[in-house]
């Protein structure tokens, strides 16, 4: 790579690409603060401690890290969603908003073209009352920063899937463990048909619930080897205990993981994803708070100009991405040109404030103004 | 002088079998001067030069081009080399040297047995102890990778390049991935391996750097080492 080369721009450095890229960062940041955002900028290099607890030890993969004796691990920011947030909570205030530009570092696959650097424009809005109002001015407000890009928006919607599992006749283990791995839809599909399945008990298990059942479970445990580390005989028993209560659980009615399937499944423009997801929730009425939601949103969306109930709706769209996204999800993406990543993209994720210690409602958008200038986009 | 640099394992069981190996196949490795120097020679086959190295620093001379070809071990090459199907080419699995990277836990684990149960653990381990339940490796790469597939969460993974075993007893992890070969070491610190297939099943290979500068004659000498083990040329 050159030395004026940068994420997607040839000549992004220097003179006259550089002025360009800076003039664009500077209109998307106007339209930010235009509604009423605070500019922030947290700090490039953020503790590793927190991020890889909130994303798990896979993050390590994707971003890079760096040791300094005294503080400890630290990240090169691969993302500004959570020193964002970490910002407004300890800020006290129950609503804030706010725009920011700058770097993200992640690192890729070998022989990946993607760039390990690049620029990322963002808007985060926490505390709003109204879900429905805040996620469509969030989206209307990226989508009139791309106004005249050749871009296609997606939307989806985490809720209901949410609601869908929470709906499952099972028991709450069962529930909270596919809740677990929402964001990982391989493994969630592979609990799912284990808990649709009728049981297969290896011996081993058999030998162990019945040793809980008879009350001889800490001579079962020192017949297998003595008690060695941290995890406890207790917390062997408890998993036991969980182990007993599923091993009773009756499996999860086939028609009711195809009704989920089926929900999962729609694809359309919004309008007709709405009749769809309509028609499954007649068998499944847990997820009709979160149709109306979605319903509340377009018309929201309508409000700002954009026919709302034309928008692209995937069901399962937000499911893989790095965020804990757990409610409305969109992108915009550049459909000719597929060396580009989406151009811009954004959702809400409450749980994420949640597992930094104080849950707001929280929603917000960034856009990739290198991808966007390389697009030939709005200038 | 533009001969082909074939690097083998500088000492021990692993090299004594490479040079069988070879011998078997019409190839001589042999060792010169007093046999504590690093040095050899190879009868069989004309330029080429025998290169003794750790089988530890073999990958990163392969990724490097600095050598042509080398034997270590499968589990070497995928962690010390990313993508490193781009990088090396395996020429020819050996037949020795075998060693499958597992997970293993505590034997008194009774209720998890497989790559399932661990990811249930670790999420019980993390609500108790108030962090991610600690795997001991030094496999960072390969392991992190599997426990990605697998869709496995609420771990992390320490550093641990010897003794593996026993930091579980230390303290100092829950869970260990790391090579075994009979699994003795493993029961004597009262582990016992997850019920899945290995993380890894590894041996010694030959392989062929793919960045190496192919001259003329290493590309001949190539040849003629290729068709002495029946291998084809790729």
């Amino acid at each position: 790579m050159q030395a004026n080369a940068r994420a997607y721009l040839e000549g992004g450095r220097t003179g006259a690409g550089l002025a360009a890229l800076r003039a664009e960062v500077g209109r998307l940041m106007a339209g930010f603060t235009a509604n009423a955002a605070v500019t922030v900028e947290p700090a490039a290099l953020l503790s590793a401690d927190i991020l890889i607890d909130l994303y798990g030890e896979d993050l390590r993969a994707r971003a890079y890290t760096t040791h300094d004796p005294v503080l400890g691990e630290q990240m090169l920011r691969p993302d500004f969603t959570v020193p964002v947030a970490q910002m407004h909570l300890e800020s006290g205030t129950a609503q804030g908003r706010y725009a920011y530009a700058g770097s993200v570092w992640r690192r890729q696959e070998p022989g990946s073209a993607r760039p390990v650097e690049y620029l990322q424009c963002g808007f985060e809005a926490f505390g709003d009352a109204n879900t429905a109002q805040a996620d469509a001015e969030v989206f209307a407000m990226i989508a009139e920063a791309l106004r005249n890009a050749p871009v296609a928006p997606v939307t989806g919607d985490m809720g209901i899937i949410l609601a869908g599992v929470s709906a499952l006749e099972t028991t709450p283990p069962r529930k909270a463990a596919l809740m677990r791995h929402l964001w990982r839809p391989d493994r969630f599909t592979r609990l799912l048909e284990r808990y649709a399945a009728p049981l297969s008990q290896s011996e081993n298990r058999s030998a162990l619930l019945s040793a809980l059942r008879g009350g001889r479970l800490e001579d079962y445990l020192s017949t297998q080897g003595p008690a060695i580390g941290l995890r406890s005989v207790s917390e062997i028993q408890k998993r036991a205990e969980i182990l007993l209560e599923d091993a009773e659980t009756p499996p999860i009615p086939p028609a009711q993981v195809a009704l989920l399937e089926r929900a999962l499944a729609v694809n359309a423009p919004m309008k007709d994803a709405i009749k769809s997801l309509r028609r499954i929730a007649a068998e499944m009425p847990a997820i009709t708070p979160a149709i109306d939601l979605i319903e509340a949103r377009a018309e929201a969306i309508s409000a700002f100009g954009i026919d709302g109930f034309q928008l692209p709706f995937e069901a399962s769209y937000g499911r893989t991405s790095l965020e804990y996204y757990d409610g409305f999800v969109f992108g915009f993406t550049a459909e000719a040109r597929a060396d580009l990543p989406q151009i811009a993209q954004g959702g809400r994720y409450g749980a994420l404030t949640r597992a930094l210690g104080r849950e707001t409602p929280a929603v917000g958008g960034i856009i990739r103004p290198e991808a966007l200038l390389a697009l030939g986009g709005p200038q | 002088m533009s001969s082909l640099k074939l690097a083998v394992p500088s000492k021990g069981r692993l090299q004594e079998q490479t040079f069988e190996w070879f011998s078997t196949r019409g190839i001589t490795l042999e060792r010169t001067g007093s046999g504590r120097e690093y040095a050899g020679q190879v009868r069989g086959v004309s330029n080429v030069e025998l290169v003794l190295l750790s089988a530890g620093e073999i990958p990163r001379e392969l990724a490097a081009g600095r050598i042509h070809m080398g034997v270590t071990g499968q589990d070497l090459v995928a962690e010390k080399i990313p993508a490193w199907e781009t990088q090396v080419a395996q020429i020819a699995e050996m037949g020795f040297g075998h060693a499958d990277l597992i997970l293993a836990v505590p034997s008194f684990w009774a209720d998890v047995e497989s790559i399932d149960d661990l990811d249930a653990a670790a999420a019980a381990f993390r609500k108790a102890h108030g962090m991610r339940l600690r795997i001991a490796t030094k496999y960072h790469n390969i392991v992190r990778e599997y426990l990605r597939r697998e869709g496995v969460a609420d771990y992390q993974l320490v550093d641990s390049q010897g003794a593996t075993e026993g930091t579980i007893k230390n303290l100092t992890a829950e869970a260990v991935a790391d090579i075994t070969s009979t699994g003795d070491t493993l029961r004597a610190n009262h582990l016992k391996i997850l019920k899945s297939p290995p993380v890894l099943a590894s041996q010694a290979t030959l392989f062929s750097s793919k960045l190496a500068n192919w001259a003329p004659e290493a590309i001949t000498a190539r040849a003629e080492i290729l068709s002495c083990i029946g291998a084809k040329n790729g």
